[in-house]
């Protein structure tokens, strides 16, 4: 889960690191506003959850309070990666002599966070560690053995850093690792921690990331940022449809039936489990079929949630059929799948032998399962049909409908 | 010889008394397993299914042999069980829970590395060895376990579990069997990565043959394709890519926790050239799988 880079240097500032002044404008008045309280230079700079701020004009630069409020309002027209900003923060502009780059994240080969360094920061890490391999040092940090400033120092040294740079970029660098570990992220950076012109280090910009799983840990932080419990922040924010599908899976704690992600095509899909479902995506399309939803469903939910989950799909418009798919089940019960998605297309008011288009679980409780489908009329298939097989009979109904 | 568990793999359940791991207990039981003891702390004196519950680990270790652990605790208690299974000898431990942070399973990692024991998972389904035993709630039911699952030629690896068993019924409905079959876990950091259980299964007789089930995100497969080329691998692979479409949907999370497209090197694009580099077979469907290893077997399997 991405911060904004306010929320990163608010977290970054509880601990201590060194920032520039600044202050979170909302609109054109408080640009102004912040800007006069700093005095002298400032930077004015979108909050997007998208790199390539630069680029895409959303930091620019004002010499006097007076020229912030034009600036705020080009700003916040201005779309980075599609996406607009939800605030812009005015921050002191410095005199920089020097920029270093400090991050940590995790190696997933060592199952260990690594810490990167480099003296070469400011720009993209890893075209300097593919440039410039000498500029940049790695060291694995245990996640049993508390970490210690030492870990900080041998990894900035390695770059050459020494003298004062070295004696005080330790500290920050330290407090990231601590930073990282703590709030268990998965990305802590400071790019750049630049040495001003009076020798101070301050961090300019900052980016980090929560695992998702670690957010209820650390709910008390969040709430202090005011990051609330319902922000997915995935790389676009989501839908009312994505919204009432989260809501279906919160309804009950049995089973999943969730992360439903709303695309724009006719054929709903009832699919699961996690790379059941990314299989049977696939599928779809590979027969050239629209997808109106990825979603997943497993673990043996209730009726009453796969009928939600089923009528949720269905009232999606541009629905015209629903494929219930799933590999081979184990312990989810292919009679309680049947028994929910029926009953949720009769309680949207559609004739499951139209609304389904293909029934494709194979796996616990399927005899049962199957009868109950007979009885509806509802086309299904065993395992002797594959999934990319069922996938294609959907897309074919759709077509000759 | 299978690798990892045989028929005569003892192990315990923690967390036996909650819901799924009474189910679980019941579907390994069935399958032939040999359970000796569960622990729930506080639970001492009952039992589930004939299985004693303890309430610490070290009053089964120290009655008898355990080969290995399955872990069913609550996401918040999973490190402290995996703790206590460690360090009272435990050299096998499979992680049903899901939802773990990473720190958390890296930590749990770190130890069992420094004790010289394995860990599967977490969020998986565990590992089967046909016909043997299996540990893990993998192929549910024992009826429906022993119609997905024949012994046989080919392990599996795979990152989903509900796959596994898509795959080995695949495979069993052509005729091949499966030595054994790990759910390896969807998460980004898992006990057990492909290319850590290659060595195994290059070391088992039996297997003649692996299928893998792979997926966007992480760094999993470069490492296989890179062990399958450094050591002559006598084993041809045969490896299905699912979740394609992420491709095009860098920083969304779909599926398990594991995929999501970060980087470069982590689309299935850049996954499947990798493989196919190394030799590794990649099919485009699950029911090409069959085909494909029988080719490479000449035939034989």
């Amino acid at each position: 889960m991405r911060f904004y880079e306010h929320e990163t240097k608010a977290l970054f500032a509880r601990h201590g690191l060194p920032l520039g002044r600044s202050g979170l404008a909302r609109s054109a008045a408080d640009a102004r506003r912040i800007a006069a309280e700093i005095g002298g230079p400032v930077v004015l700079k979108s909050q997007v959850l998208s790199g390539g701020r630069m680029k895409a004009g959303a930091i620019l630069f004002a010499d006097s309070p007076d020229e912030a409020p034009a600036l705020f309002e080009r700003i916040a027209r201005t779309p980075v990666k599609d996406l607009l900003p939800e605030s812009v923060l005015v921050e002191a502009k410095s005199g920089v002599a020097k920029e270093f780059y400090a991050g940590v994240t995790w190696d997933g080969r060592r199952k260990l966070p690594v810490l990167i360094f480099s003296d070469m920061g400011g720009i993209d890490i890893e075209e300097v560690a593919e440039k410039h391999p000498e500029h940049v040092a790695k060291l694995h940090l245990s996640t049993l053995f508390p970490p210690t400033p030492r870990l900080a120092k041998e990894t900035i040294a390695a770059t050459g850093v020494t003298g004062d740079d070295l004696v005080r970029a330790t500290p920050i660098v330290f407090a990231l690792v601590e930073l990282f570990l703590r709030y268990d992220l998965t990305l802590a950076e400071i790019n750049p921690l630049a040495r001003l012109e009076d020798g101070r280090m301050v961090v300019l910009d900052g980016h980090v990331d929560m695992e998702a799983e670690a957010r209820e840990l650390h709910r008390e932080v969040l709430d202090a940022l005011g990051i609330r419990p319902e922000e997915t922040r995935q790389a676009r924010p989501p839908t009312p449809f994505e919204i009432a599908g989260a809501r279906v899976d919160a309804s009950d704690h049995r089973g999943v039936a969730g992360n439903v992600v709303e695309f724009d095509g006719d054929l709903g899909l009832i699919i699961g489990a996690g790379g059941g479902s990314l299989t049977l995506f696939d599928a779809v399309r590979k027969h050239g079929g629209r997808p109106a939803n990825y979603c997943e469903i497993g673990g043996n939910p209730s009726v009453r949630k796969a009928c939600e989950l089923t009528k949720l799909v269905l009232s999606k418009p541009g629905v015209r059929k629903i494929a219930v798919m799933m590999n081979v089940v184990s312990n989810t019960r292919v009679d309680i799948v049947a028994r929910g998605v029926i009953r949720g297309c009769i309680e949207s008011g559609r004739d499951p032998r139209d609304a389904i288009a293909i029934f494709r679980i194979p796996g616990s409780w399927e005899q049962e399962g199957f009868k109950i489908l007979r009885r509806h009329g509802v086309e299904y298939c065993d395992r002797s049909v594959s999934m990319y097989e069922a996938a294609g009979r959907a897309v074919a109904k759709l077509g000759a409908a | 010889m299978p690798i990892l568990i045989d028929a005569n793999t003892t192990f315990i359940v923690q967390g036996i008394t909650g819901r799924e791991a009474v189910n679980l207990t019941r579907e390994n039981l069935d399958y032939g397993a040999k359970i000796v003891g569960g622990v729930t702390p506080g639970r001492a004196g009952r039992d589930v299914y004939g299985v004693p519950v303890y309430d610490c680990v070290r009053d089964v270790t120290s009655r008898t042999r355990v080969d290995g652990s399955v872990v069913c605790v609550p996401p918040r208690f999973v490190r402290d069980a995996v703790f206590e299974a460690l360090e009272h000898g435990i050299r096998l431990i499979v992680i049903v829970t899901e939802r773990i942070p990473r720190r958390e399973v890296a930590q749990m990692v770190e130890l069992a590395a420094l004790r010289g024991a394995r860990i599967i998972g977490p969020n998986c389904l565990g590992l089967i060895s046909p016909g043997e035993a299996k540990m893990g709630g993998i192929g549910g039911p024992a009826a429906n376990t022993r119609q997905a699952y024949s012994p046989g030629p080919v392990g599996i690896m795979s990152r989903s579990g509900g796959m596994t068993t898509e795959i080995a019924s695949t495979l069993s409905a052509a005729g091949i069997g499966q030595s054994t079959a790990v759910s390896i876990g969807g998460d980004a950091i898992i006990g057990s990565t492909y290319a850590e259980l290659m060595p195994l299964f290059e070391a088992d007789p039996r297997t003649r043959a692996i299928a893998i089930y792979s997926e966007p995100g992480g760094r999993m497969e470069a490492e296989l394709a890179d062990w399958v080329r450094e050591h002559r691998s006598r084993l041809p692979v045969v490896a299905f890519m699912a979740g394609r479409f992420m491709d095009e949907m860098r920083g969304m999370r779909f599926g398990h926790a594991g995929t999501i497209v970060e980087g470069r090197e982590d689309t299935t694009a850049a996954k499947i050239e990798r493989m196919r580099a190394a030799g590794i077979e990649v099919v485009e469907r699950i029911e090409e799988i069959p085909a494909a290893i029988r080719r490479k077997l000449g035939g034989s399997a």
